[in-house]
């Protein structure tokens, strides 16, 4: 909300500078989130009157004109303005001078007829062409004559628009709607500034006709618990004073005709929203509040046919829905240039309903905003009736006698209890009694207080407060946040630690840094094709949202190596060919739409390019599967689990290599896999070769561990044998390990792959494969005897289980 | 020629012979054909049986001492050869040391693990506790359990990525108050939590919106929480995040779920005694105010006997402060041209 700094003055002295002010303001009640004067750095732009008008000899569209600029002699200006005409009050930019846009103002010649200056629309002064009362295609501004009267050539033409005023522009939190009002402002800094304020006054001088002969009206009491109408009649309806327009367009708001003009004023004196229907164009001498039936069309006041929804809060008039009642106003009974009797609307509309229609038509007007936030309850009729009283001052009408109530309710005023020790023990602080009743008074609450004891009334104006946590917080902010001490909570200690679920996340983390990948955080929230991609579990189904903001974001992710595939591709496009990711964090699993979903941690990690580059003394290292199934091993390895760690080769993952990928297991339980992305894949996600692995750290989590297990070293050396062979290609190293390890003896301690060898001199379905054995004994040296028939079980078992030929 | 002379030349011949070994090859050689079984002293002291007894003493001592010497001589010799053979290896080993040394492979946490995890450190030493919750949530924990019942006007504050009418990916890490709040046994003593997360805004990505971002949750409730802990709790943050001579100041907002709430601003400059008011640049990090006797009411605590702060940063703005990162988009992007700056530890 903008808040002109020359109208709160008008409540109060204020002496500090604008910055000031506002720096109190945002310490104080609300962020101060801009402040500016509409005159910005424009200069020398003045009041002109125009003395003549005469035609450009070489031009169709351009006019000669001489100005009384209070000089001694006229000035010539050359302009193409289409409405300028003799003894108009017009904003002349002279010679010199600077105007909005930062444009200097030089004397010239317009096809060889001197122009020593420029006439100007306000929109050339920085004015919004949505808060200047004519369309800048309208041409210059001109003063009306009443005002003019008082303007006199030469004037500064800013300083008689309002521009040097100070606007502050207000962040008004929801709780602190009472701030979306003059007087509601000037309560607030008039607390600040420890002064009391001076609110608008006002004379209504009725006619002796009734307003019940004119208007009935009538409100159900659970849609609008407060409504009245008056009726202004013979009014004129013209442009406002320029005091008013001034007004309005300094708060940011269009000044449009009197009558309308006057309902925004109270809108923004007051915070009380304002109707003003034409009383002939209604359909009968009668208003209702009801609620809309489907597919009834409003035409609003912007000109758009909206369909009101079922429930939407209208106003009736003999069956007719004419407006959205609190939200904005309808066509057919607008009030126009040719209005003589105006019915003005004061009201309080049930909030939840307006929140209701202005979020089904999606209209967020100042009237809707204010009514969804709550309103001054004292205040509506009196904005009534001051509003009745301007517009008959203004336009010459007369009010008639008495409001149409159809809906009233009496104030009751709560009141709040609190305690001065209460509010230090909440604060921390120190604050006296006196200090406390200071706060109060200075907020124009009444209190009572006993002994440090308080019970507060709370006025009308702060509807946000209803429980001692709220007067703590008025006691709080006006006392200073920055006299509040900096202290640590004491009591009882509690012990800080990781969970062993966070330590043993955390330990995965940093094992896969140790291991060369960069940690990816990517979006969670995906499109249904990538999100069952890479799912561990088929049936998975992903959460959708409601409302997506865009396709690509519409449900939660499956897996993560989507989000890695996504984060390789975002790098390629961008020539980065050589990444090393992982992720931790959740996917999900749903469980219908209004159960929670299950959410699954996992890991996950993808390699693609060269996992080290080439270098003066290396050649580069591509990425490859044993490379990442080397880093997985090593992660698994760190968790130490009881079982066994396996890979089984799995040809049926629909997106990944057939050939190329293995899932793993931990004991018997399926924790994920790893291999390479299927090409296809890998195609639709516009990359390379990329190989993952991704990792059901739920469950992973949940398989028993061991801690280092200390076993002290022989004292006998070992001994260390190699077995090379020759078997069929298709068989798995793991098979030939298990059966050599079975057949190996006690002495057996360690199988290791050191050559696996296809090609030259081995037949071509055939591979060559070489293990290295080392055997140890804890209790005795051992004798070549023994080893040698320890391999001569393994090479029977080999040949009978493998049709292995040992080389 | 006596033997005294034989051995007179034999020494002088022998140390000729020595000196000019140029290799431990040659040096071998020449110990061979001195002092060697079948070698010249040998040969000369074969002489002695002949010799009479009375001179066989002196000629005895003379050959002992020619033996010494030339043993020493040679182990002289042999030590200086050997010194330049491995002075000659050492030449032809040097190295260009100023060559970079092979890349070990390592990688780097992301920027806003590491904030959020030097918070978890902190706060861990403050004997908090570091709780998760649920990133798909009920409309109770995230709104209604947080004072935002249905139609309350501050729900327009935050723009939502419902599921259903009961479910939605959660705004804000406060439901986690909620959910901690309501199992808190506090017999066992006060609550003190943390916790960090994902939340997601139905929002339009720009360089400072993002649909989805972090923030972490702070919760202390007991019987005796005052408005100057969560300040100093506060103020022990900003040191941690931003340096010990940074300071903080609190203006009034509004949270549901906190009643005073407060904005808080961090000094981006150093503050001393001497910094004037004016001089220092504020910056909002985060929100913060004391808990809502609804909130604990709604959780089942009873608000008249325990209170407490809470508070919420988010990791994301940190980070694009504390390294000047113009646009929130690249922490969710992953460009290993991003993700590798961070490589500072601690």
């Amino acid at each position: 909300m903008k808040v002109s700094v020359n109208w709160l003055r008008e409540y109060m002295p204020i002496a500090l500078p604008a910055n000031e002010l506002a720096e109190k303001i945002s310490r104080t009640a609300v962020e101060v989130e801009g402040q500016y004067r509409p005159q910005g750095n424009m200069k020398n732009v003045v009041i002109a009157k125009v003395l003549s008008v005469v035609p450009h000899p070489d031009s169709d569209h351009l006019v000669i004109t001489q100005l009384d600029a209070g000089e001694d002699e006229p000035i010539q200006v050359v302009t193409g303005a289409p409405n300028v005409a003799e003894g108009q009050t017009v904003i002349l930019a002279k010679h010199g001078s600077v105007i909005g846009d930062g444009q200097k103002i030089r004397r010239g010649k317009l096809r060889g007829e001197k122009s020593n200056g420029m006439l100007s629309a306000l929109q050339e002064l920085g004015m919004d062409n949505s808060v200047a009362p004519k369309d800048f295609e309208e041409g210059i501004w001109v003063f009306n004559d009443t005002d003019a009267a008082d303007l006199k050539p030469g004037a500064d033409a800013l300083e008689v628009l309002g521009f040097g005023d100070d606007i502050l522009e207000l962040g008004i939190t929801p709780n602190r709607a009472d701030m979306l009002s003059m007087n509601g402002t000037a309560y607030e800094v008039a607390a600040i500034l420890n002064e009391r304020p001076e609110l608008p006054a006002f004379e209504l001088n009725e006619s002796s006709e009734a307003t019940a002969d004119l208007i009935q009206a009538e409100a159900p009491a659970d849609l609008a618990p407060k409504y009245g109408v008056r009726v202004v009649k013979d009014v004129h309806v013209q442009d406002s004073p320029l005091w008013l327009q001034r007004r309005l367009w300094n708060m940011g708001i269009r000044p449009i005709s009197n009558v309308v003009d006057v309902t925004n004023l109270m809108l923004l004196t007051y915070g009380q929203p304002l109707h003003a229907f034409d009383l002939d164009r209604l359909p009968a001498p009668k208003l209702q509040v009801r609620t809309a039936k489907a597919g009834e069309v409003i035409k609003t006041l912007d000109g758009v046919e909206r369909k009101a929804a079922e429930g939407d809060i209208v106003i009736d008039s003999d069956g007719q829905a004419l407006m959205f009642a609190g939200v904005m106003g309808g066509e057919s009974t607008e009030v126009t240039a040719d209005t003589q009797n105006v019915v003005l609307e004061a009201a309080i509309f049930e909030p939840k309903a307006i929140r209701h229609a202005a979020r089904d038509q999606n209209l967020h007007s100042e009237s809707s905003q204010r009514f969804e936030r709550g309103v001054d309850v004292e205040a509506t009729f009196k904005a009534l009736d001051h509003a009745a009283a301007m517009i008959a001052e203004l336009g010459g009408g007369t009010v008639t006698n008495g409001r149409v109530i159809a809906q009233d309710f009496d104030y009751e005023a709560p009141t709040v209890d609190i305690t001065t020790e209460k509010i230090n023990d909440v604060l921390g602080t120190d604050i006296t009694t006196a200090e406390i009743a200071a706060i109060f008074e200075r907020l124009c609450f009444t209190q009572m207080e006993q002994d440090g004891r308080f019970s507060v009334t709370i006025p009308s104006h702060r509807w946000d407060i209803s429980i001692p946590a709220d007067l703590i917080e008025e006691v709080a902010r006006l006392y200073g946040y920055d006299n509040l001490p900096a202290t640590l909570p004491t009591g009882e200690t509690t012990p800080g630690k990781l969970t062993e679920k966070q330590r043993l996340i955390r330990d995965s983390r940093h094992s896969l840094e140790g291991l060369g990948l960069n940690q990816a955080i990517s979006y969670v929230l995906t499109t249904p094709e990538k999100a069952t991609q890479f799912a561990m579990d088929p049936e998975a189904t992903p959460v959708e949202v409601d409302y997506p903001m865009s396709q690509d974001r519409r449900v939660t992710r499956g897996s993560l190596l989507t989000s890695l595939l996504d984060d390789i591709a975002y790098n390629v496009a961008r020539k980065q060919e050589d990444v090393s990711l992982y992720e931790q964090g959740r996917v999900f699993a749903s469980n219908g739409m209004s159960t929670m979903p299950d959410e699954i941690e996992h890991l996950a990690g993808v390699v693609t390019g060269d996992v080290r580059e080439r270098d003066w003394d290396q050649a580069a290292q591509p990425a490859d599967f044993f490379y990442l199934k080397g880093v997985v091993e090593q992660l698994l390895a760190d968790y130490g689990f009881v079982d066994n760690v396996r890979f089984v080769a799995n040809t049926d993952r629909p997106e990944m290599h057939p050939g190329q990928t293995a899932d793993i297991y931990v004991g018997d339980q399926f924790v994920g896999f790893i291999g390479q992305v299927h090409p296809r894949v890998a195609k639709f996600y516009k990359v390379g070769q990329v190989f993952g692995f991704e990792l059901n750290l739920t469950d992973i989590l949940r398989m028993p561990r061991v801690k280092s297990k200390y076993e002290p070293i022989s004292k006998f050396p070992s001994i260390k044998r190699d077995l090379a062979i020759l078997v069929d290609r298709d068989i798995q190293s793991a098979d030939l390990v298990d059966t050599i390890k079975q057949h190996g003896g006690t002495d057996l301690h360690d199988v290791t792959v050191f050559d696996v060898y296809t090609g030259d001199n081995v037949a071509a379905d055939k591979k060559s494969v070489a293990y290295s054995l080392t055997f140890v004994n804890r209790e005795h040296t051992l004798q070549d005897d023994a080893i040698n028939a320890a391999i001569e079980r393994m090479t029977k078992a080999l040949q009978d289980q493998f049709a292995a030929e040992i080389r | 020629m006596s033997l005294k002379e034989d051995l007179t030349q034999l020494r002088e011949q022998a140390l000729v012979r020595i000196d000019s070994a140029t290799s431990l090859k040659e040096l071998n050689e020449a110990r061979v054909k001195e002092l060697g079984k079948k070698g010249a002293l040998t040969e000369v002291l074969r002489g002695m049986k002949d010799l009479p007894a009375d001179e066989r003493p002196e000629i005895g001592a003379l050959a002992n001492d020619v033996r010494n010497e030339l043993t020493d001589e040679i182990n002289k010799r042999q030590t200086e050869l050997e010194n330049a053979v491995m002075d000659a290896q050492l030449q032809a080993e040097t190295l260009d040391v100023t060559l970079p040394g092979q890349p070990a492979i390592q990688g780097q946490p992301h920027v806003l693990q590491q904030i959020i995890e030097s918070l978890e450190d902190q706060f861990i030493g403050m004997g908090y506790q570091i709780i998760e919750g649920p990133e798909v949530e009920q409309d109770k924990y995230n709104f209604e359990m947080m004072n935002l019942p249905k139609d309350h006007p501050a729900r327009d504050m935050q723009d939502t990525f419902y599921i259903s009418p009961e479910l939605l990916m959660r705004t804000q890490t406060s439901p986690v108050q909620a959910r901690t709040l309501e199992q808190h046994d506090f017999s066992k003593g006060p609550l003190k939590m943390i916790s960090p997360g994902r939340v997601y805004r139905r929002d339009t990505d720009d360089a400072t919106h993002s649909h989805q971002f972090h923030q972490v949750e702070g919760l202390v409730v007991d019987k005796h929480i005052t408005m100057g802990d969560l300040k100093g709790t506060l103020l022990a943050v900003a040191h941690q995040l931003f340096g010990e001579d940074h300071d903080i100041r609190l203006r009034p907002s509004y949270f549901p779920f906190t009643e005073p709430s407060v904005e808080v601003d961090v000094s981006w400059n150093a503050v001393t005694p001497d910094t004037k008011p004016e001089d220092i640049e504020w910056i909002e990090v985060l929100g913060a105010g004391m808990v809502h006797p609804n909130v604990l009411e709604m959780a089942g605590v009873d608000s008249s006997v325990y209170g407490g702060f809470a508070f919420g940063l988010g990791p994301d703005r940190f980070a694009m402060l504390k390294y000047g990162v113009e646009d929130i988009r690249n922490f969710y992007l992953n460009d290993v041209r991003f993700l590798k700056q961070f490589d500072q530890k601690g």
